[in-house]
């Protein structure tokens, strides 16, 4: 039994070589997955907090029904539930694009953006929320059309407080994006497992990656600290 | 749509082979995730108060444990127990079991910085009038801080609990045969009806966690009626 699990480090087998080009190549892979992802959920979350907001009630349902639906479901599942299921509620057209692209970082990217647009919503809408109504009733008065109102008034204000949830929201959909191994998104994690079946040192390649994932995250969590000390506590209303 | 490939397995998305064989499914789900939020309360707890310390030695480890932990995916930390605690125990761990560790730890720190987080919400006057009246430090904190942080703390940790009632998905990753995996070995073994069942098994997930976290809304609205007053 003990002689079955001896085990000699190599760190010079992770980090040289076809290994380290396999890591690099992950690291690029993840930011692209949760770069783009990112980009879209901020923009599909912003949609989703404002037609909440916007009084109208099939509007208002569907907002509800999309946040509280992608919250409280686990990512795996939606991520198996685009990759695998997917034909059968988006439109052909829709489908055969995406077959041409690179279908599982198309999925990853579906899934992730949906799941974190959820998110952004509700911490879009609380921003929102912690804005006097006054502002809004205000500009209405002005003459602004609500979407005007939402955008040149309300929405400037709220954006700065909400930047700090925002990216802590970021920095989960960053780790998140790991899931997305499992469709076989040859992300961080992919890589880290695949060298670990190829060569049976897990211990370096895990820790190579572990050390990747836990420097980014600290790294944006100090600047979150340095915008809440600095930049936060000047907002008054 | 082909329901009726759900409609069949559904005793086996429920729990698995039991009684004929190993306890599965949702079941499973549940039980990881009734564990782990059971385990991660009291390393939650001793690390959130280890981290409130004066003591800088005392501090420096809850600090280390809560952002490394918080830095680094769940994915990463399921691999970690499961792969190299071979290594470092010199004997495999079952699935479920290194998979359970894995939660405990993971969610223990982020229950630690609710508990840090709740202790600090608590107006100081609190813990002065507390040493006032001559209570030690231990007994101020225990008789005095945290019965009230704690009671403010719970819709907090219902939503900590629906984190990882989720979370429990990616015990899929090592073999362990909890929902998603008992989902995707149907899926295998039928190939016709993939969006039915993962539609299936989400709207499972979903009907736990809503529950829950529509408990947690009218504990957070009951709690606020009992806030200490600064």
């Amino acid at each position: 039994m003990d002689t079955a699990l001896q085990y000699t480090f190599d760190w010079n087998l992770v980090l040289s070589g076809e290994r380290l080009d396999w890591i690099v190549q992950g690291v690029i892979t993840t930011c692209q997955l949760s770069g783009l992802s990112l980009v879209l959920a901020m923009l599909l979350g912003t949609l989703i907090a404002v037609m909440r907001l916007s009084g109208v009630r099939p509007f208002v349902w569907f907002s509800v029904a999309f946040t509280e639906f992608f919250r409280n479901t686990p990512l795996l599942v939606q991520i198996f539930f685009w990759y695998f299921g997917s034909d059968a509620v988006l439109p052909d057209a829709v489908n055969q694009w995406l077959y041409k692209q690179n279908f599982e970082f198309a999925a990853g990217v579906i899934s992730l953006t949906v799941y974190t647009a959820a998110f952004i919503a509700e911490e879009i809408r609380s921003g929102i929320f912690s804005i006097p109504r006054t502002q809004l009733e205000a500009s209405r008065a002005c003459g602004l059309s609500f979407m005007q109102a939402m955008s040149y008034v309300v929405l400037p204000q709220a954006f700065r407080i909400i930047v700090p949830p925002l990216i802590s929201q970021a920095l989960n959909l960053f780790k998140n994006s790991s899931l997305c191994m499992t469709i076989g998104v040859m992300e961080l994690t992919y890589m880290a497992r695949q060298i670990e079946s190829y060569t049976f040192h897990g211990f370096e390649a895990f820790t190579v990656s572990t050390l990747i994932y836990l420097c980014i995250s600290l790294m944006v969590s100090l600047l979150i600290n340095l915008y809440n000390t600095h930049f936060l506590r000047t907002i008054k209303y | 749509m082909q329901w009726d490939v759900v409609w069949n397995n559904m005793n086996y998305l429920l729990v698995g082979s039991y009684p004929d064989g190993p306890l599965g499914g949702m079941a499973m789900s549940i039980l990881l995730a009734i564990g782990g939020i059971f385990g991660a309360f009291w390393l939650g707890l001793a690390f959130g108060l280890m981290r409130l310390s004066e003591k800088w030695w005392v501090r420096a480890p809850a600090i280390v444990y809560v952002e490394v932990i918080r830095g680094i995916p769940l994915l990463m930390l399921i691999f970690w127990f499961y792969f190299l605690a071979p290594i470092a125990l010199g004997h495999t761990l079952p699935e479920a079991e290194s998979a359970l560790i894995a939660f405990i730890v993971f969610t223990g720190a982020y229950i630690a910085e609710i508990v840090r987080a709740g202790v600090l919400a608590l107006p100081a006057g609190q813990m002065e009038a507390a040493r006032g009246t001559g209570l030690s430090k231990t007994q101020a904190m225990l008789f005095v801080i945290l019965p009230q942080a704690l009671r403010n703390m719970i819709p907090s940790f219902v939503n900590q609990f629906v984190s990882l009632t989720k979370d429990t998905s990616l015990a899929y990753i090592i073999g362990v045969s909890e929902l998603t995996r008992t989902a995707t070995q149907v899926n295998n073994r039928t190939l016709t009806a993939p969006t039915e069942i993962f539609l299936t098994i989400a709207l499972m997930y979903f009907v736990i966690c809503w529950v829950l976290t529509a408990t947690s809304r009218r504990l957070e609205k009951q709690m606020a009626r009992y806030q200490a007053r600064t």
